[in-house]
């Protein structure tokens, strides 16, 4: 790793706490511009917590986050014209089409209107999603649906793409394409991707770094060969087991769990 | 501004596009007009109190409008789970203005769906008394429209998912619209139905609907006027705050 790159994300004893619930841990860790980093840990470890932090939507307890150069929770709209975000569920409109979704999303986030329909156009390209454009989203399959959340992430030309668990359910060949497009993202654009994920073997193919966070604190960092080496084991699956121990979490079922159940079952 | 027209015009486009939704939303008015219209209609002739169509007319328009709002509003429980608001509330603009967008267009959406079941009172016999007060009917929809949007708005801002909802349905919406007036005339109902219709703000509404379509008030339209805007802005006010409070 080329150590002059400049750190686009530092995070410095970063404590979140719900109620008495320590979500995050004093954590601190850097990552380098134009890295592909790994989030991983276990249900409930905090990965999700930290990137609501890292994107402006929560407040941190304590610690120190800079984004990009912006503090998430002083210079909100600084950071967030900063990164795109893919979240781990969908959050596009199924009742409009891909243009529409890509157009309102550009609007909201001031790209100029001289270039918009420019910018929307190369990017569809991009995604090969061009020929669907004025196709309604609920027409379009879990990994058409990623690709698109994936283009309109890009649109105002961010410097970090986050990504929360982007191939969840999805199948090896849609995976696959998916990974593609991020690693040219990256490679072309320099862009930096942070991204998070329960398949240890993406993880291994296409970090340059990853992180184990559980229980609220990193236990290990470093890339992939590092960290089969330190638990002497032969795989990224069976290092991540030997560090977080086999033992399955329980999650409490929330509220959101409930609305997932319940999304099934609704048209909307 | 771009943001607020944006996020207004979300809800609007989605409206337009779900043609089940309208169509279902219809049924229930319909229903309604047809048998509290003419079921009770000759009783109402007998005591003496004239055409009860044209009496119930302004009561179902706005109770179609009372129920699409509260929903649009409630609405945004779902796009706070999921998301279709975190993708929002990442953006580079401020919570007031995607409330006072997403509160806008909500109130849009129910203010057409109130056009709709005014062209359906009309089929069933509702003749409006003052063609020239039209607008100011509309106004009052309209108001009816933001009022209940932005309490929508504000309840769904605190729950966290569904559950709550029925609650809601079976203690807040439905009272709201059963004591309001909208079936019966406040002038001879027992004083304790007055006394709650009074704290009601559908019943303003209903008075408002009532005297520019068919020129009869209970409570003078100009105080009408006055209590819809003072509860539409208060209520617009709590929504933003507790909209600004909402963690992703």
């Amino acid at each position: 790793m080329n150590h002059d790159t400049r750190d686009i994300i530092v995070v410095k004893n970063l404590v979140k706490k719900f109620k008495e619930v320590r979500a995050v841990d004093d954590i601190s860790f850097e990552v380098k511009e134009g890295e592909i980093f790994a989030f991983l840990g276990p249900n409930g470890a905090g990965k999700s917590t930290t990137i609501k932090i890292l994107t402006t939507l929560l407040r941190p307890t304590g610690g120190k986050v800079i984004v990009n150069g912006h503090d998430p929770s002083e210079n909100k709209n600084e950071t967030r014209k900063s990164f795109g975000i893919v979240f781990q569920d969908a959050s596009i409109d199924d009742n409009l089409t891909a243009y529409e979704n890509m157009y309102f999303h550009a609007v909201l986030f001031k790209v100029p209107k001289e270039i918009r329909k420019k910018l929307i156009t190369e990017l569809l390209k991009f995604v090969e999603l061009e020929e669907r454009r004025k196709d309604l989203v609920k027409t379009f399959s879990g990994g058409m649906k990623r690709r698109l959340e994936i283009a309109r992430g890009l649109l105002h030309n961010p410097r970090i793409l986050f990504l929360d668990e982007p191939t969840l359910g999805l199948d090896p060949q849609t995976r696959n394409h998916i990974w593609n497009f991020i690693r040219e993202i990256n490679k072309k654009e320099g862009m930096t991707v942070f991204f998070t994920t329960h398949y240890m073997d993406e993880a291994e193919k296409i970090a340059d770094r990853i992180a184990i966070i559980d229980h609220g604190k990193i236990v290990a960092l470093g890339t992939p060969g590092e960290l089969k080496i330190r638990t002497s084991t032969n795989s990224l699956e069976d290092a991540f087991l030997a560090m977080t121990g086999k033992t399955i979490r329980e999650d409490e079922v929330s509220s959101i769990d409930r609305l997932r159940m319940m999304r099934k079952t609704r048209r909307r | 501004m771009s943001t607020i027209y944006i996020l207004w015009l979300r809800q609007v486009k989605k409206y337009f596009r779900s043609k089940s939704r309208i169509i279902g939303s219809l049924g229930q008015p319909t229903l309604f007009l047809i048998v509290f219209g003419f079921g009770f209609g000759s009783i109402y002739q007998k005591a003496g109190e004239g055409n009860y169509i044209q009496f119930l007319a302004p009561g179902i328009i706005l109770m179609s409008v009372l129920f699409t709002a509260v929903f649009s509003g409630i609405d945004l429980i779902w796009d706070k789970q999921f998301g279709i608001l975190k993708e929002t509330l990442v953006a580079p603009v401020s919570r007031l203005q995607i409330m006072l967008g997403r509160t806008l267009g909500g109130a849009t959406v129910a203010t057409i769906q109130g056009i709709i079941v005014f062209c359906l009172t009309l089929i069933v016999g509702f003749v409006p008394q003052n063609l020239y007060l039209l607008p100011v009917a509309l106004f009052f929809v309209f108001l009816v429209a933001l009022l209940f949007t932005a309490l929508g708005t504000a309840i769904a801002s605190l729950l966290e998912d569904m559950q709550g909802f029925q609650l809601i349905m079976n203690f807040l919406v439905m009272p709201i619209f059963f004591l309001s007036g909208a079936l019966f005339p406040l002038k001879d109902a027992p004083s304790f139905i007055v006394d709650i219709a009074r704290f009601n703000p559908l019943s303003y509404g209903i008075d408002g609907l009532r005297a520019s379509l068919i020129s009869q008030t209970h409570f003078g339209i100009l105080g009408d006027f006055s209590i819809l805007i003072i509860t539409t802005l208060a209520l617009l006010i709590i929504g933003s705050y507790l909209f600004e409070r909402i963690q992703a």
